[in-house]
């Protein structure tokens, strides 16, 4: 049967991988080409890189290190941050993204969803949500990093941007990111429940049972995280064997 | 004269099925190009595609390919990938268009709302690690039965013919992800996205010797 997928993800800004709390407090945790390598060999299912400040000097060496990881690894990477427009698609697929994200510019501009997935199809777009709770039960849309509200509700966006050709959702609960308690599994849940496309849950995974309960109680068809691989906590492998004690198939 | 052509008729990026075969292969020639006349000529011919095969299609057209992608297929080595399998067959569902018509047998989608043994729903795209039963091919050498092979698709195809089968996978119930037939070899997956596995694949075709 198809393996859920641990996909581990790498915040780039300046050549560097960090990862903040919240959205902020930024720690550096190293060289990405090194650390791509890394996670490939212990098994990550795919790897997920986030440009994280975008800015227009740090997009050249951000492109460089798409290219140098996809010489070196032979596993799906998506690319995200910064992409404003189909031709800031096409260069990343052209570095080597086999999957670009779109978070802000999906908002802005909902067509671009539509006019990229109508260019190169819907199984290179992956639109990414941050999402953060509102009231009980309910979620908003955030945008510029977390930074800005916009209104819309989290499942009905989602929806939308599954109808305008989204291949997948990459949803990170703010409240969660970084936090290390835990998926927001409501949100998850109430997500992918919604959707046909696969959703991946971001935003909060601190042991080795939050990547089994953001499968098996939240539905996520994939888990992402970032700090309990990045400073040595867990390897992929650990993660793997310990979700396959769970009864959770996965590629091992 | 090329080792290896990978034709390119526009249809998204084919740096990584380019990237695994100059790994794989460090010492062929490799070109990536939409010239009918380096295709017919290439020794061996991978055909890829991506995203929905109406568009691929109308491409391969535009770009007058159509006839150097059936004489490659009919001549020499020869490797399609996900819609370049899905090409080769007579119909598909998606857009309701014509193949190339080089395999009998069509291409359907996956139905809405599939589950699994324990109820859960099953998302399309068919989208990660899938594990393959394949048959006794050549290019399955030193590839081990259920290894997992990188998947990403919404359709998949049905051959008439069972004897063109060469694996299958399950989602949740078997579907064929890949077919072969003297000198072609298809597959569903993304060999070039499948780590070890799908580099020997690769491997395996690039010093395959039809008979």
């Amino acid at each position: 049967m198809l393996a859920k997928r641990i996909i581990p993800c790498l915040d780039v800004t300046a050549g560097r991988v960090v990862k903040g709390v919240h959205f902020v407090e930024l720690r550096d945790a190293g060289d990405p080409i090194e650390i791509a390598r890394r996670y490939e060999e212990q098994g990550a299912d795919e790897l997920t890189f986030l440009d994280i400040t975008a800015s227009s000097d740090d997009r050249g060496i951000l492109f460089r290190i798409i290219e140098q990881v996809a010489e070196q690894v032979f596993i799906p990477l998506t690319v995200g941050g910064g992409v404003r427009q189909v031709e800031d698609v096409r260069n990343l697929l052209n570095a080597g993204a086999d999957k670009v994200s779109m978070n802000t510019s999906a908002v802005l501009n909902p067509q671009l969803v539509a006019d990229a997935a109508g260019r190169y199809g819907s199984q290179c777009i992956v639109v990414a949500i941050d999402a953060k709770q509102i009231q009980p039960g309910r979620w908003e849309v955030f945008t510029h990093g977390g930074r800005r509200a916009t209104g819309l509700g989290v499942v009905e966006w989602a929806k939308k941007m599954q109808v305008l050709g989204a291949g997948e959702i990459l949803l990170t609960s703010m409240d969660r990111d970084g936090s290390k308690i835990g998926y927001d599994l409501q949100l998850v849940r109430s997500v992918t429940d919604a959707l046909e496309i696969p959703l991946i849950a971001s935003g909060g995974a601190g042991t080795l049972q939050h990547l089994v309960d953001g499968v098996k109680l939240g539905g996520a068809d994939a888990v992402l995280a970032a700090s309990i691989f990045h400073f040595g906590e867990y390897t992929i492998q650990q993660a793997k064997q310990y979700m396959a004690q769970q009864g959770i198939e996965v590629r091992l | 004269m090329a080792d290896i052509a990978i034709i390119d008729y526009g249809m998204g990026n084919l740096r990584s099925v380019h990237q695994a075969f100059r790994t794989i292969a460090p010492t062929a020639s490799i070109v990536v190009t939409d010239d009918p006349q380096e295709i017919m000529q290439a020794a061996r011919v991978v055909f890829p595609g991506q995203g929905a095969m109406p568009d691929c299609i109308r491409e391969l057209e535009t770009r007058g390919l159509r006839t150097a992608v059936l004489y490659a297929a009919r001549t020499k080595p020869f490797i399609g990938i996900c819609i370049g399998l899905q090409m080769l067959f007579e119909h598909s569902e998606e857009g309701d268009i014509s193949g190339l018509s080089i395999l009998p047998g069509r291409v359907v989608r996956f139905t809405s709302n599939l589950c699994d043994a324990q109820n859960n729903k099953l998302k399309v795209p068919h989208m990660g690690w899938n594990q393959v039963q394949h048959g006794n091919h050549p290019l399955w050498e030193g590839i081990d039965q259920n290894a997992r092979f990188y998947f990403v698709h919404s359709y998949y195809v049905c051959p008439q013919d069972a004897q063109f089968v060469q694996a299958t996978s399950c989602y949740p119930q078997p579907f064929v992800c890949a077919v072969a037939r003297d000198n072609l070899f298809a597959v569903q997956f993304h060999p070039e996205k499948s780590q070890g596995a799908g580099l020997m694949l690769l491997k395996n075709f690039v010093n395959w010797v039809p008979v």
